[in-house]
């Protein structure tokens, strides 16, 4: 297990690098002069154009200007923008927002979407499996955004249960609305891939035997089928919690959060180069470290997968 | 065995080779997997429904023409004075910002919303189906670093990647979002195929196959293709849907299908700030996109319940 840690651990490295690596060189062929950018419609200073340009390493080949970002994130530096403010600084500002907002969604995708999974396998075919099966299908099918809208119009503006938009009434009152949007279609593949794997691990026959020996149901459905459907569901939760920073972008917008999404959004069309490339980084990174927490979270679910 | 050679010589020789021959067609059949989820397909009513659903689509993407006497693009198609007005005889979907009638534009967003969805599709496929066969038939270091490179485009989530890599190209045509969606989604084809020829590289029927002397091409697109088929064709039809999904969202960023081309995302995203006072312009090209997402989602169930029995 140690050894496979480790491995897994190194894999992650290259990985790491070559997106990172990506991301830089496309944001550097972002057209536009950014120094010329912050002199607006006036020729921008030579002098202080020259020093600016040096200050932020932009004379210097691809390779060098990658070079001076990776070794900074290593040290925890995410650069500055061209404004002259750190990235770290945005970063601390923003990020609680999305982090709450991504956090309460997994939350729910993750109760709700289960739950819902396991009352579907149990009642196979019956009324309550045919509607988590059309719930799931609609909520799949209806785009983020188009859902965002009509349940702001519903909650926010005709029954006034919720704020319509923004965060100034804090956690939870301005994020449950937001998370609910945000956890929507993940909550569906969720309640399905639990549906899936529970309706097989029903039948099999370790079950029989748990039901045999006389174990009580919630005990035979809730440890022992419910361990061993729980493999792809944490995989698709692990890759979600990536990707829910992603969706983020979409669901602040309709709700009009200052998280990172709206930010990262912003600074593309402003075209500020180490602002996106900070922010895709870290989010990036959260991906990558998902993913490695799964892997690593299989060993404990499933005895049976052993690492050399 | 014994009741067949008692038989023969009172049989026909034609008419036993004949029936020799059925009974090999009826063999050839039964063993081809993709021929068995094809005949268990039709037979489904739920099949039934969403191809009618999904050739209705069709045919708007085709010949929008037909279905609507107005063209979004010829003069005065848009008549300010319209601005927001409701649904009415004649505009059945009432009209947008600028005064365009919405059914119309709705009609002429289905093609760039289906053509988005099949060409990304068509493309994830054939990009991540090679390379995953190629990483999956040679093994060893080849695997190794192509799983490498996989995982770095996997690391991009589609949406972040999209809003990078389209503010740089551009773009705002059908062929450019298409293209993009594609380099962020062929992993996920990539690794069902690698796992699926890994699987199935050392069958028996592979050693067989190499026994009578087929070379590795051969026994790469006529023994294994075949046999790692069925999941490929069950996740590409799922993606369908989601595509279709995603272009809009991307469009709806700003960053997908521009104007002049129609997008039922940028309608819906034009249509977002006046939503409070009137839904119908968000409503409207907002239903067609749910249907049509929700058309291919079902495609993708019943072909993954026909094809896939294990993944049910």
């Amino acid at each position: 297990m140690g050894r496979y840690v480790v491995r897994r651990l190194l894999q992650v490295i290259p990985v790491a690098i070559g997106v990172t690596f990506i991301i830089f060189c496309l944001v550097f062929a972002l057209p536009g002069d950014p120094i010329q950018a912050l002199a607006g419609d006036k020729r921008a200073d030579p002098n202080i154009a020259a020093i600016l340009r040096d200050h932020y390493h932009l004379n210097e080949p691809l390779y060098q200007q990658y070079w001076h970002y990776i070794s900074g994130v290593f040290t925890g530096d995410l650069g500055e923008t061209y404004n002259g403010r750190a990235i770290s600084d945005i970063v601390s500002e923003r990020f609680p927002v999305t982090l709450k907002l991504g956090l309460t969604a997994f939350a729910i995708e993750g109760v709700i979407g289960i739950l819902a999974g396991i009352m579907s396998a149990l009642k196979r075919g019956k009324f309550l499996d045919n509607v988590v099966l059309v719930a799931t299908l609609v909520l799949i099918s209806v785009p983020v955004f188009v859902l965002g809208a009509v349940l702001q119009l519903e909650f926010g503006v005709s029954l006034k249960i919720t704020p319509v938009a923004g965060i100034e009434k804090g956690w939870p009152q301005s994020y449950i609305l937001p998370a609910v949007v945000l956890a929507s279609t993940s909550m569906a593949y969720i309640a399905r891939l639990v549906r899936t794997s529970m309706a097989e691990s029903i039948r099999a026959d370790y079950v029989r035997t748990a039901v045999a020996k006389g174990l009580p149901r919630r005990r035979v459905i809730g440890v022992h089928a419910l361990r061993n459907s729980m493999i792809p569901v944490v995989t698709f939760l692990g890759f979600d919690l990536g990707a829910l920073m992603g969706g983020a972008i979409i669901t602040e917008r309709v709700f009009n959060m200052p998280g990172i999404g709206g930010q990262l959004a912003q600074s593309v069309y402003l075209r500020e180069r180490p602002v996106v490339v900070g922010l895709v980084t870290l989010l990036v990174l959260i991906y990558l470290v998902a993913n490695l927490l799964v892997d690593l979270l299989y060993a404990v679910l499933d005895p049976r997968i052993r690492y050399e | 065995m014994s009741e067949k050679t008692l038989e023969r010589p009172t049989t026909d020789e034609d008419a036993l080779a004949k029936e020799i021959e059925a009974e090999e067609k009826a063999a050839a059949r039964q063993a081809s997997l993709l021929r068995d989820g094809w005949a268990d397909l039709r037979k489904r009513p739920m099949f039934i429904v969403t191809a009618l659903v999904i050739l209705c689509l069709l045919a708007l993407a085709i010949a929008p023409s037909l279905f609507t006497a107005r063209s979004p693009f010829s003069g005065g198609f848009c008549q300010l004075q319209d601005s927001m007005n409701g649904p009415s005889s004649g505009h059945l979907f009432g009209f947008d910002v600028q005064g365009c009638d919405i059914y119309t534009r709705t009609v002429y967003g289905t093609r760039n919303s289906i053509v988005v969805g099949v060409v990304t599709t068509i493309a994830t496929t054939l990009i991540g189906g090679l390379v995953g066969m190629l990483a999956g038939l040679i093994g060893g270091w080849t695997d190794a670093l192509l799983s490498r490179i996989t995982e770095v485009f996997a690391g991009l989530p589609l949406i972040v990647g999209g809003l990078l890599i389209m503010s740089i190209w551009g773009g705002g045509d059908v062929w450019s979002v298409s293209l993009i969606m594609a380099i962020l989604g062929w992993p996920q084809v990539f690794r069902i195929m690698r796992g699926e020829v890994i699987a199935n590289k050392y069958n028996d029927y592979v050693t067989a196959a190499r026994a009578l002397g087929a070379d590795s091409w051969r026994i790469a697109f006529r023994h294994i293709l075949p046999n790692t088929l069925a999941p490929v064709i069950v996740i590409t039809t799922m993606n369908l849907g989601v595509y279709i999904g995603a272009e809009a969202a991307l469009s709806y960023l700003g960053i997908g299908i521009q104007y002049p081309n129609i997008s039922w995302g940028v309608m819906i995203s034009d249509a977002q700030d006046r939503f409070l006072t009137s839904p119908h312009a968000l409503l409207f090209p907002a239903g067609a996109l749910s249907l049509t997402v929700l058309a291919f989602i079902m495609l993708g169930d019943v072909v993954r319940d026909a094809f896939d029995p294990k993944m049910r």
